[in-house]
């Protein structure tokens, strides 16, 4: 007499189970990504796509390899510290290839007083003037020069904005 | 080249392994740049901020932020005698142009700039239900796009409101610490254009950063302590009234 009767129902549904197990298994290394759990629970290959972006602001560093004789100057004044691109905007492509974009000169009227129209909230230390009424609308470096903002038509400073 | 049929069969087993790194988008980080040498972080002197909107223009710039939608802003604060409760906020198009004068003549007006705190322990990466998003082994926390199914999960849990979905793409999107530029030694964009140094990059792993002698002679804040996020965005001279 068997040990078992009529066990071969057990080994068919044994050899179902296995199938399906190892058909989880084949579907799960299809569909789970090879650099999944490399550094944690993500994809690992997602941290080289984003690091490949590419970059639109060069860094005032490449800046300065070319424009030494700007950074001199700017380095005496009180924008020292304020970077070309702050101003200048986005030059990568310039800084790969000068020819390839031609940098357009930023409208001080507008660019200046971003930073230095009066406001409430600013910090009552930081040097502002109203815009409006300090110049009318003349461009800024008509009398200051921004690398180093300082007066530059020291003579007749307030004739740009009389004028109007 | 002349391959004969022989030097081709050699060639295909050769072509099959390559083409496994090639399709896993081997990183293209810098030569030099060891993800476990640092942990990052920023450093926001709010008292330096004149919200002049540099910064949100440099990231929109740099990582092509849709219009209406940002990865950084500034906000302006108003708040009337000693009502720290209920602060009057206002941020047109995040900042983006500058403010214009405001309608208030008294009381403390002041600028905060935002952006993701890049929390270690991130309330948005534990609820992604696909794995999309993450803290990376140097700190910064990251949209896997590819891999995003856009259900907005961490949208909700993200308590900075520092996460939108991108109408384009219909992924979730965030501040990614301009992780392009940092793996190539470059400082973020915000960072690169404050003209006030309000911002600053720290990499808290970095022996040498100023950051440790900041943080150990100043009084700094996180936005929120109380959600024990971890937030490595410090703040100084952060009023009470900020959430």
């Amino acid at each position: 007499m068997k040990t078992f009767q009529d066990s071969g129902h057990l080994f068919r549904l044994a050899i179902v189970f296995i199938g399906a197990f190892v058909a989880f298994l084949v579907v799960r290394a299809l569909l789970v990504p090879k650099t999944f759990g490399e550094y944690g629970h993500y994809r690992g290959a997602a941290l080289g796509e984003i690091a490949a972006k590419p970059i639109n602001y060069a860094g005032h560093q490449a800046c300065e390899m070319c424009h030494s004789d700007i950074a001199e100057t700017k380095s005496h004044g009180k924008h020292a510290h304020v970077n070309c691109e702050a101003c200048h905007g986005p030059l990568d492509k310039h800084a790969e290839d000068p020819t390839a974009l031609k940098p357009t000169l930023p409208d001080t009227a507008v660019i200046c007083a971003r930073c230095h129209q009066k406001n409430i909230a600013k910090p009552t230390g930081f040097p502002q003037v109203d815009a409006p009424e300090h110049s009318g609308g003349v461009e800024c470096k008509t009398c200051h020069t921004p690398h180093t903002p300082v007066i530059a038509a020291v003579a007749e400073p307030k004739s740009a904005g009389v004028k109007k | 080249m002349n391959i004969t049929r022989r030097r081709l069969l050699y060639l295909l087993p050769a072509a099959a392994i390559a083409w496994e790194f090639v399709e896993a988008g081997t990183p293209e980080l810098a030569p030099n740049y060891k993800l476990t040498d640092h942990w990052y972080g920023m450093l926001i002197d709010v008292t330096k901020c004149i919200g002049c909107g540099s910064c949100v223009r440099a990231c929109q710039n740099e990582n092509g932020v849709p219009d209406g939608y940002f990865r950084t802003w500034v906000e302006r604060y108003h708040i009337e005698n000693w009502d720290d409760e209920s602060p009057n906020v206002d941020s047109p198009d995040g900042g983006k142009l500058g403010f214009p004068p405001s309608k208030y003549t008294g009381g403390k007006n002041f600028f905060v700039p935002k952006l993701c705190n890049h929390c270690a322990d991130s309330p948005c990466t534990q609820v992604c239900p696909v794995g999309a998003t993450f803290v990376s082994p140097d700190g910064v926390v990251l949209v896997d796009s590819k891999y995003c199914v856009g259900c907005r999960y961490c949208i909700q849990a993200c308590p900075y409101g520092c996460r939108f979905i991108n109408p384009k793409t219909e992924t979730a999107e965030k501040c990614t610490l301009c992780y392009h530029r940092l793996t190539k030694g470059l400082t973020t964009a915000c960072v690169e254009n404050c003209p006030t140094g309000t911002r600053q990059l720290a990499d808290l792993k970095n022996p040498n950063d100023p950051i440790h002698e900041f943080l150990k002679t100043h009084s700094v804040q996180v936005l929120k302590p109380h959600l024990a996020t971890r937030s490595k965005t410090f703040y100084y001279g952060l009023d009470g009234s900020v959430r």
